[in-house]
This record gives structure tokens, C-alpha cells and sequence, in this order.
């Protein structure tokens, strides 16, 4: 049986791991390399990492600083920040990453989906979706929470689902660094209107939250990062309290 | 040991040299289909679709020289998921495809029952089907990492090695003679994809 994932999140920005509140009021956490050594050596089922500078900045993915921390990681490594074309996602899978999260070019440039589905697979197409709530209606946002687009998120997950994207990263802007719970509503509204995998992302502060984005939500994976950078909770403990519940889990190689 | 890996412009290469360097092994990524002269052990790699996968093999040249580097019944190849794939007679992504021929069957898109997804990604059990050196000391029900939207439908029973209880049941490795293949990616499944690299990496492999 396909086992729910639990996925660190991390965030950097200026070559050092940070995380934030609401997409914003960033905390410095120290470098992203060891963070990627000790999950590894924790078994962790996968890593996403996203450069939050790169789109504002204008820049393309620094590519030199994924092949170093790929070359740590043995588990899936997805990598966003600053793709927009093709040729960056060829470099970033060079450099070692296994998906390309694509956010803010996608609404400019949907094409961009079709492609690189067409080219590498639409499995290593992750498509990263930051939603805010305002007057009890979803809104998609790209530029890091920072644009409004005008979208619906459960129309525009269909619209990528239908250019090829392999699987959703859906974000609650306002939950984010809340630790106060994922946005159930939007991942069960999400999840039930597309056939591949949502990953829930978004508020996670403890396990009975995680819990309640698989049971309530309808997500395929959970994403979390301030409950692990600060507090004692870890993803192996996740998983375990997820076991419990009798939620399929995996468990790591010990041979 | 010579260990090559073939570049034919598909996928994770990074990340499968330093897994195998993780695990003892020296790879040589080439993109050159005369560096398998000599070679003891192949991996053909790769992430994306069929059909760009054989037009890359082919205009390099490299069917043939594999053909001929698998004549010798100590030099065994691991192809990779999209490298596990090619190993089929004919694929059915976008059109159809010849592919190398090297294991009888052909690969077709997931058949999902009802609640599953496609593409199939995460972690899944591997199931042995019958002994092989490239599964010794994984237990039984072990995971691995899986992205795939297409499944290998396996001509021979005696070819499946493991399967995984998803979309009804599929082939996730495979082994004719001195060829193997995972569906899933060694080089992401942490401690157990390293003891499956570390087995195919053994002298001699277990392929009676």
C-alpha cells in the first residue's frame, strides 16, 4: 500500500534556511546542509526546498547550491524558487533534483507545465499552489504570497492536472508558520477535485493535525516545517502517531 | 570494478553516481556507448518519457552496445525505473515505441482502482517473487521510492522478481539472466535502495 508521506519543508533564502509566518517575518535558522545530513540520517520520506528569494530577486534557481545539497540527499528531493523555462528545470534535475516545484510562471505561462510534463515526465512536475482566504473565498497568489492572481484553487488544480502536473503542493498562506493546523477545508476541497497527490502544506503544529489532513483533508502527503524546526516533534514520531491511527506509514530499512 | 553509468540526457544522473558512490561503487557516467568495452557492471538510469528515452539511446548508439557488453554473462545491467522500462520490447507512452528488447513484455499505463492515483509517487512495499542476488537482505514488504505513471507487463512469470500491490498489482523488479530492473529508485530509497546498490554491486551476482 502507497504510504503517507511526511515531508520537511525548507525554506532558504541568502544561502541560509529560514521559515517565516504568514509568508513573511522570516527567522533565520542557520545553514541548509546539515538540516539535510541529519534528515537523511533520520530516514525522512522526502525533502522539499524552496528558494523564496530567487522569484522577487529575479533570478533563476541557484543551481550550484542544489548539487551540493542533493549530494546529501538519498531520499526525493523536489526543488522550487525561480523556474521558468524548460532549460531551468533541466539544470535543477542535473544538479539533482527529482521534481521542479513551478509556482508563480505557471499562471503566466501554463505551456510550462505541458512542457516539461512532455519532456521529463509529469511525475517530476510539482505544481505549488499559495492560497489566502479572504471574505470565506480562496484565492491563488503567486510571487510568494505576494500577488493576487485572481484564481480559484480548486479550478486552477484542475487546469494543472490537466497540462500534466504530477502532484500539488497547496499551501495556506495564512496558516503557514501558524502552527494552528492545516486549512482542512481547502485540502478536502483540492484533494477531491483532482486525481493525483496533494500534498497538504500549511499551519502543521502537531500530529493530530497531520492526522486530520489525511482523514478530514484527502491528502496524499503532509508537508510541515515550524513544528519541526521548533519543537521537539520529529517525522519519524509523526509517523509513528499516524501508525496509531492505522494510517499506512512507511517504516525505514534497518538491515 | 568498472561501473558505467549511461548518459543519454535523461534524469536524476547526480543523484544515482553519489548513491552508488555512497555504496562502494566508482561510477563512470558516460555518454559514450565505447566506455561499455570492459564494463562489469551498467546502469541505465532515467526519468521521463519512453519514447524521448529510445530516440536518445538509439541516435547515440547505445542498444547495440549494450547487446553487445551483456554477452558476456558476468556484466549485468540495472536498468531504473524509465531505464527498467526500456528494457521492455515496446512501450505505450504517447504512441507506440520499440524499446531494447532485453526482457520480454511491454510497458502500458497504470490501471488504477478506485481511491488510487496516477502517477503512482511515494513509498511502496516490494514484494519478493522469487529469490534473486539484486533483493538478498531486504525483508519482505520493504519500501521504496516509486514516481511512475506506466508499469511493466511482464511477458515471463519467471522474469518478476518483485511486485507491488498497487493499481491491482505490478512488476517492480525484474531479472533475465545478467538483466535487472527496479521500477522504483534505489538511488532515493535511503538505507534499503543503498542495500539493493550494494548487492548489484557484489562480485559475482547472483544471477543462476
Amino acid at each position: 500500500m502507497l504510504k503517507i508521506r511526511v515531508i520537511p519543508t525548507l525554506l532558504w533564502k541568502n544561502l541560509g534556511l529560514v521559515k517565516g509566518v504568514g509568508f513573511d517575518s522570516w527567522r533565520r535558522l542557520g545553514a541548509v546542509l546539515p538540516s539535510v545530513k541529519v534528515y537523511n540520517t533520520r530516514q525522512v520520506d522526502e525533502l522539499v526546498f524552496v528558494d523564496i528569494a530567487a522569484t522577487g530577486e529575479g533570478r533563476e534557481p541557484d543551481y550550484e547550491s542544489v548539487a551540493e545539497f542533493s549530494a546529501e540527499c538519498f531520499v526525493p528531493l523536489t526543488v522550487g524558487g525561480g523556474v521558468r523555462s524548460v532549460e531551468h528545470v533541466r539544470k535543477l534535475l542535473l544538479a539533482g533534483a527529482d521534481k521542479v516545484a513551478i509556482n508563480s510562471s505557471a499562471y503566466e505561462n501554463p505551456q510550462l507545465i505541458r512542457d516539461t510534463a512532455q519532456r521529463f515526465g509529469a511525475q517530476c512536475v510539482v505544481v505549488s499552489i499559495d492560497v489566502r482566504r479572504s471574505n470565506g473565498k480562496y484565492e491563488c497568489y503567486s510571487q510568494s504570497g505576494a500577488q493576487a492572481t485572481g484564481r480559484d484553487p480548486v479550478a486552477w488544480a484542475k487546469e494543472v492536472e490537466a497540462c500534466g502536473a504530477g502532484e500539488i503542493l497547496l499551501t495556506s498562506v495564512e496558516r503557514d508558520g501558524t502552527m494552528e493546523g492545516y486549512d482542512l477545508d481547502l485540502i478536502r476541497q483540492v484533494s477531491s477535485a483532482v486525481k493525483i497527490p496533494v500534498i497538504a502544506s500549511g499551519g502543521a503544529g502537531n500530529y493530530e493535525h497531520m492526522y486530520a489532513a489525511i482523514a478530514e483533508g484527502k491528502a496524499s502527503a503532509l508537508a510541515a516545517a515550524s513544528m519541526f524546526h521548533f519543537t521537539e516533534q520529529t517525522p519519524i514520531e509523526a509517523k509513528r502517531f499516524l501508525a496509531s491511527k492505522g494510517l499506512p506509514v512507511r517504516r525505514g530499512h534497518t538491515g | 570494478m568498472k561501473l558505467v553509468v549511461i548518459n543519454y540526457g535523461m534524469g536524476n544522473l547526480a543523484s544515482v553516481c553519489r548513491a552508488l558512490e555512497e555504496c562502494g561503487g566508482e561510477p563512470v557516467l558516460s555518454a559514450e556507448p565505447k566506455s561499455l568495452a570492459g564494463a562489469d557492471r551498467i546502469i541505465l538510469p532515467g526519468v521521463g518519457a519512453f519514447g524521448d528515452g529510445m530516440k536518445n539511446l538509439r541516435e547515440a548508439g547505445w542498444p547495440k552496445a549494450i547487446q553487445g557488453a551483456l554477452e558476456n554473462p558476468e556484466v549485468c545491467l540495472l536498468g531504473i525505473c524509465l531505464g527498467m522500462q526500456l528494457l521492455a520490447e515496446k512501450g505505450f507512452e504517447h504512441g507506440e515505441h520499440e524499446g531494447l528488447g532485453l526482457v520480454r513484455g511491454k510497458v502500458e499505463r497504470m490501471n488504477p482502482e478506485t481511491e488510487e492515483r496516477v502517477p503512482h509517487v511515494g513509498w511502496n512495499e516490494m514484494r519478493p517473487a522469487k529469490e534473486s542476488g539484486l533483493t538478498k537482505g531486504i525483508a519482505t514488504g520493504t519500501d521504496f521510492y516509486f514516481v511512475h505513471s506506466y508499469q511493466f507487463n511482464v511477458e515471463d512469470r519467471n522474469d518478476v522478481i518483485g511486485t507491488t500491490p498497487y493499481a491491482g498489482g505490478f512488476v517492480s523488479a525484474v531479472q533475465h539472466k545478467n538483466v535487472f530492473g527496479t521500477q522504483f529508485h534505489p538511488e532515493k530509497s535511503s538505507f534499503a535502495g543503498f542495500q539493493l546498490l550494494r548487492n548489484f554491486l557484489g562480485q559475482p551476482l547472483d544471477h543462476a
